[in-house]
């Protein structure tokens, strides 16, 4: 391998990365849109959540517990209701989405200083918005230390029934306001070094076989060891330049601040990129022109968003596509990014992960350098 | 007489198609070699092999006295090639694909600079050396990816169907700037559809099918087919051996579709 023509590649790679006004956008301004996009506008955040009340109790002390509820941003009192009934069925009908209901003997037990109980009704339709708004509410009334007796779901599908208390305690303890942009802002970094990366390669690659200019390049000295290493060396910085761009925007906008090490971070997500390089790169070796390239790398890029963990639990997920999240690079990853970032736990919380991690991308390499060196022959 | 190019009995075969069939022949340095067949024939085919891209399944070879098995390297280093299609980046100027070649070939920069000057010079190309190749009409385009397949100052050019689309005045420009260069010692390969260029080439090679049917010199085909007119002698060539219809001229095609 000849550094001078690496290079020479390398130099070449960056021109027409820097002429093509798609991939400049794809690599500089895509990663902060990506942000902007997951931090704000995909928000599992449930702020206003519209809450009927029963306050079969009507005392002092059930006024300031729905006085609580009020006070938080997470809900609103739509109606007040005497028939517990009449909130079952406005839940039905859409009207609102939990309901709050006090017993008639509410006080009497809180004024002898026993710990009283009350009952919350949500709307499972929407499991994400039931989650955080039982969530919510297990957490105003703790705080007013009382015992929440039950939380009912209603019209639940199915995936809620496990205990959210549990999921619920685990969020707190390192997110307490429960911002899903704490939750979500992590992941984007690892969805867009992997992403851009996967795209922007597995177009370099394609590119000169589609314009025909590999047939030129071939009858060179050029080795492919050469053209290769040289056509990725751009794609290692621009994935290095997404990488701090997201993580400083993280901070500025969403403070996000990485608690743990930047670099064991730093030094995961370089090993990472190289994943996504072969990831582009594989693509390259089944596509024949950029719009395959493309459609290749959604076929990728998908399953990413949906089943990493970034925006779905995969606990909750059928046990296929569980497994599948599995062998995807970025799911691990991601596990990292929010071990590292949010908790700032270390190697040695992390090490299993990051040796699945390792050998996932091992994997993408030797089937990578196989599928290559067959083509070429 | 020292060769630039020596085959003997190359076959190239892809699955049990054969593409190239025990193919044989010498060209002396110093010649222009022009390369006939009709499409498919196996030209480019042929040129692969000899510019060590594509393993032959069969035979051997030599180009300027480099093995076509062994060094490939030492092959690819010294022949420029051109290609059917055009090869060179249309999103880098006319200086930047010269500069981009010339170091993959890992030319010192002075000597680099001074032989693009000659080049951009030579192919008429002056005031163009900031546009980008894309930019280009047809044929500047080929101007420019000749002097990115000389910068090397190879011994051997392989020209695959340089002048395709190109109109005949930047044709025969193109031709006037080969003809100089072998003037200086170097070979060259050249395979085109245009006869009137053919006959410009010192030897010239007949493929059909995958089989060299004859190698001659245009003077001693003339001779041998009581014509001098290229084009002719392969029409007959093609004819004879696919047993199509006699294939009519222009003219009589013009005629024959004002009748009906
Ligand atoms: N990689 C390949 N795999 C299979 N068949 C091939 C391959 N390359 C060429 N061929 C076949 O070999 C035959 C010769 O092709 P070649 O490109 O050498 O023809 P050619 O003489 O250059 O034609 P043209 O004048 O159209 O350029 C064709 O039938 C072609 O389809
Ligand atoms: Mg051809």
């Amino acid at each position: 391998m000849n550094l001078k023509r690496v290079l020479t590649v390398t130099k070449k790679e960056f021109i027409h990365i820097r002429r093509d006004k798609a991939s400049m956008i794809l690599a500089l301004v895509a990663p902060v849109m990506m942000l902007l996009l997951f931090g704000f506008a995909v928000s599992t955040d449930v702020n206003d959540i519209r809450l009927a009340v029963c306050d079969q109790s009507n005392t002092m002390e059930s006024r300031e517990l729905i006085r609580s509820y009020e006070n938080s941003a997470y809900f609103k009192v739509y109606t007040m209701t005497d028939n517990p009934q009449n909130a079952e069925k406005m839940i039905a009908a859409g009207n609102v989405k939990a309901a709050l209901l006090i017993p008639t003997d509410f006080a009497k037990g809180l004024r002898r200083g026993e710990k009283e109980e009350v009952q919350i009704l949500v709307d499972g339709s929407d499991p994400s918005i039931a989650r955080t708004a039982a969530n919510y509410a297990v957490m105003i009334s703790n705080g007013y230390s009382l015992k929440v007796s039950s939380v009912k779901l209603m019209n639940t599908a199915a995936a809620l029934n496990k205990s959210p208390g549990v999921d619920a305690r685990a969020m707190i303890m390192y997110n307490p306001t429960l911002e899903s942009s704490k939750f979500n802002v992590p992941g984007v970094v690892g969805l867009i070094l992997q992403n851009i990366t996967v795209i922007l390669t597995a177009f370099a690659m394609v590119r000169e076989r589609e314009k025909g200019t590999i047939e030129q390049l071939i009858m060179t000295p050029v080795s492919s060891l050469e053209l290769i290493v040289g056509k990725l060396i751009p794609y290692v910085f621009i994935g290095i330049y997404d990488y701090a761009i997201v993580l400083l925007l993280s901070y500025i906008l969403f403070g996000v601040a990485i608690k743990g090490s930047i670099l064991l971070l730093t030094l995961l997500g370089i090993i990472f990129l190289i994943g996504a390089l072969a990831m582009g790169m594989l693509i390259s070796t089944f596509a024949k022109t950029q719009l395959q390239a493309m459609q290749a790398s959604l076929l990728v890029l998908l399953p990413s968003v949906l089943l990493s963990g970034f925006m779905f639990p995969r606990e909750a997920m059928p046990k296929v596509v569980y497994a599948i999240s599995t062998i995807l690079p970025v799911t691990h990853f991601l596990i990292i990014l929010r071990g590292i970032i949010l908790k700032g736990v270390g190697i040695s919380y992390l090490y299993k992960t990051a040796t699945v991690l390792l050998a996932l991308i091992i994997a993408i390499i030797a089937i990578t350098v196989k599928k290559f060196t067959k083509k070429l022959d | 007489m020292e060769f630039a190019i020596e085959i003997n009995n190359l076959s190239k075969k892809f699955g049990s198609f054969t593409a190239v069939n025990n193919i044989s022949f010498s060209i002396p340095k110093g010649k222009i070699f022009g390369f006939l067949g009709p499409n498919g024939s196996g030209k480019s085919t042929t040129i692969r092999m000899l510019c060590g891209v594509i393993t032959p399944t069969s035979g051997e070879g030599r180009v300027l006295g480099f093995d076509l098995y062994k060094n490939t390297e030492q092959i690819k280093q010294n022949i420029g090639y051109m290609s059917q299609r055009f090869g060179l980046y249309e999103d880098l100027t006319v200086n930047e694909n010269i500069d981009f070649y010339g170091s993959i070939y890992l030319l010192a920069k002075e000597e680099m600079n001074e032989r693009k000057k000659q080049l951009i010079e030579i192919a008429g190309l002056v005031g163009k050396e900031k546009s980008l190749a894309g930019t280009l009409s047809g044929g500047m385009k080929q101007k420019l990816a000749l002097c990115c397949a000389l910068i090397h100052q190879p011994q051997l050019l392989v020209l695959d169907e340089p002048t395709a689309g190109v109109d005949p005045v930047s044709r025969r420009e193109f031709w006037k700037v080969i003809t100089q260069l072998t003037a200086t010692g170097i070979t060259v390969l050249v395979t085109t559809h245009y006869m009137d260029e053919a006959s410009i080439c010192d030897i010239i090679g007949f493929i059909y099918n995958g089989d060299l049917i004859t190698m001659n010199t245009p003077e001693e085909l003339f001779e041998k087919h009581h014509t001098d007119n290229l084009e002719d002698i392969f029409i007959e060539y093609v004819s004879k051996l696919s047993s199509k219809d006699a294939v009519l001229s222009f003219k009589e095609i013009r005629q024959q579709g004002k009748e009906v």
